[in-house]
């Protein structure tokens, strides 16, 4: 089955279409079409609802205004938290990549027995939800408070683990069209250690797979709510949540914002993978596309 | 060789501390109370208001898998006969990235804005004469949650879908026409048996994701544990009891068994798509 050209369903037009056929296109056509306007509906109704709530004037029939979104450097929690948790999204990204990668190259490289103890504890997060991770963290972060002192930004040990099973995809599919073996063989017969092999041979090679994993960790560690309210930590999500108590606007405010940004993130992140996906034609993609993380419900 | 392995020990040592033995305190300690071996927590786990709570949670995580599978799949459907690589494609599973994890603080404001009580659409009916909330407020119920799960089981649904409606082969389709066979046949012998694995596989991790979700139930719902998670946290933001200072531990226990249940089969089912799915 394999060898069967891979063509999508829609684009092949066969030279030889009856009636019926052409009936049944069209009718496809219109239930397409109108699925895709329900979902749109269904999809941008809230969102528009959102940036609505945010622009209304205070009293009835008021004109339209922004003092909403002009109010949100007023809060100096809420610049904090903003503060604090595009930190967290750097600190996150960068250690995952440092801790993760250099290991993926070097169990794929050295230890391929390693392989499947590496994928299933990366994978094992998505079946204990941080809702179940929160409560046994709780006494972890007792000592994490205890050596690193009481500092939001402390939640980046629990949010590496949180991201993991997306960058262990998104690097994998990386590494799946890549020869690592020879990279790794050529380098060290020219006189390269393994640091060089892994941090200046393979690594840029990978580029696009770890820019991946940098932007799925940021729109994860940004949209993290579950473990900094619970373990009482003010991150940016939190921060928003208290806020709606006292101002709905402002906070409807900043989440759409956010979620404007989180688009901007998710876009760019898909044009990166098609360009990769142009790059290297010629190979079958053996793993699937990273998905963007599912987790945070 | 052996100096080989001290490659792996950075990452396996964190893993160790920060998913390893959290899963294993609260595998542990719910077995646990006042320090010693006990089955208390567990036995609070059979009191109506837990049970409830599972059955709430079970509930809701079935009806937002059923209803966000099956116009998951129909949306990916509708991408997936246009151009592989068109602009509705490429806009698609990118919004479906970005809103299946739109779960959360985001989201329970986006509708409270759309229907919460003051929110556009209420507004709008109630000007022109339906009260959506004539019966009560339903928005912080269950039946209010299903809906506001719906808004990421979707999107789910369209990234974990596409992959196996790529697989469907058009050549299956010509072949069915060329030995005869209507689109009814094909549809009927063809394309359900084949996608039905994949689709009973979605919706179970649809179910999954639903059942582990926290943060949006948490923003809409104050107070109270309509829902498992939302028991957890009061169990871990409330005065303890002497005594029952685990019982979370036993709640997060009864999680992870329905979760890594639902999830064995996903992957039994993952398997069986494979298959084909080259």
């Amino acid at each position: 089955m394999a060898q069967v050209t891979a063509t999508r369903p829609g684009e092949v037009t066969s030279p030889s279409r009856s009636g019926a056929n052409a009936r049944s296109r069209r009718r496809l056509n219109v239930i397409r079409t109108g699925v895709l306007i329900a979902a749109g509906l269904f999809f941008l109704v809230p969102i528009a609802a959102m940036f609505e709530f945010s622009t209304r004037g205070t009293g009835i029939g008021a004109a339209r205004t922004l003092t909403y979104w002009r109010a949100i450097p007023t809060y100096p929690e809420l610049i904090g938290a903003i503060e604090v948790s595009l930190e967290l999204a750097v600190i996150t990204s960068v250690a995952v990549l440092l801790l993760l990668a250099p290991t993926m190259i070097w169990v794929k490289l050295r230890l391929p027995r390693l392989n499947r103890v590496i994928e299933f504890l990366c994978l094992l997060p998505l079946t204990i939800p941080a809702i179940v991770l929160v409560v046994g963290l709780a006494p972890v972060y007792l000592w994490v408070t205890y050596f690193f002192g009481d500092s939001t930004l402390n939640l980046w040990f629990a949010y590496v683990i949180l991201v993991l099973p997306y960058a262990y995809r998104a690097l994998d599919a990386g590494m799946a069209v890549l020869d690592m073996h020879t990279l790794a063989e050529a380098a060290r017969s020219l006189g390269a250690g393994w640091l060089t092999v892994i941090f200046r041979v393979i690594a840029p090679n990978l580029s696009s797979a770890l820019i991946n994993t940098a932007l799925l960790s940021v729109a994860l560690v940004l949209g993290e709510f579950t473990i900094a309210s619970l373990l009482n930590y003010q991150n940016l999500q939190v921060e928003i949540n208290n806020l709606g108590q006292a101002s709905a606007g402002v906070s409807i405010a900043v989440a759409v914002a956010l979620l404007i940004f989180m688009f901007a993130l998710l876009i760019a992140l898909s044009f990166l993978g098609r360009a990769r996906h142009r790059g290297v034609q010629a190979i079958p993609t053996a793993a699937p596309a990273p998905s963007a993380p599912a987790g945070e419900a | 060789m052996p100096l080989a392995w001290l490659g792996a020990v950075p990452f396996l040592g964190f893993v160790g501390i920060f998913l390893l033995l959290p899963t294993a305190i609260v595998t542990i300690e719910a077995f646990a109370s006042e320090g010693r071996l006990s089955l208390i927590n567990i036995r609070e786990l059979s009191q109506g208001y837990v049970v409830d709570s599972f059955v709430n949670s079970v509930v809701l995580s079935t009806a937002s898998a059923l209803i966000g599978a099956v116009f998951g799949a129909l949306l990916a459907y509708a991408v997936v006969t246009g151009r592989s690589d068109g602009w509705l494609r490429r806009s698609t599973t990118a919004a479906s990235g970005v809103l299946a994890q739109a779960g959360g603080v985001t989201l329970a404001f986006a509708f409270l804005a759309t229907i919460g009580g003051e929110g556009l659409i209420t507004v709008f009916l109630r000007d022109h004469g339906v009260d959506i909330y004539a019966n009560g407020v339903w928005l912080y119920e269950l039946r209010g949650l299903v809906l506001v799960y719906t808004y990421f089981q979707v999107p789910l649904m369209v990234l974990v879908f596409l992959p196996a409606l790529d697989g469907v082969r058009v050549q299956w389709r010509e072949a069915t026409v060329t030995l005869g066979g209507t689109t009814w046949d094909y549809w009927r012998h063809v394309a359900v048996p084949l996608l039905t694995p994949p689709f009973l596989g979605a919706t179970l991790l649809l179910f999954a994701n639903a059942f582990s979700a926290y943060a949006t139930a948490a923003a809409l719902i104050t107070q109270g544990g309509i829902i498992v998670p939302l028991q957890i946290r009061t169990a871990l933001t409330s005065e303890v009891l002497l005594g029952r200072e685990n019982i979370g531990k036993a709640l997060a226990l009864g999680m992870i068994v329905v979760v890594t249940v639902v999830m064995t089969l996903y992957a039994l089912l993952q398997r069986r798509t494979a298959r084909w799915l080259r």
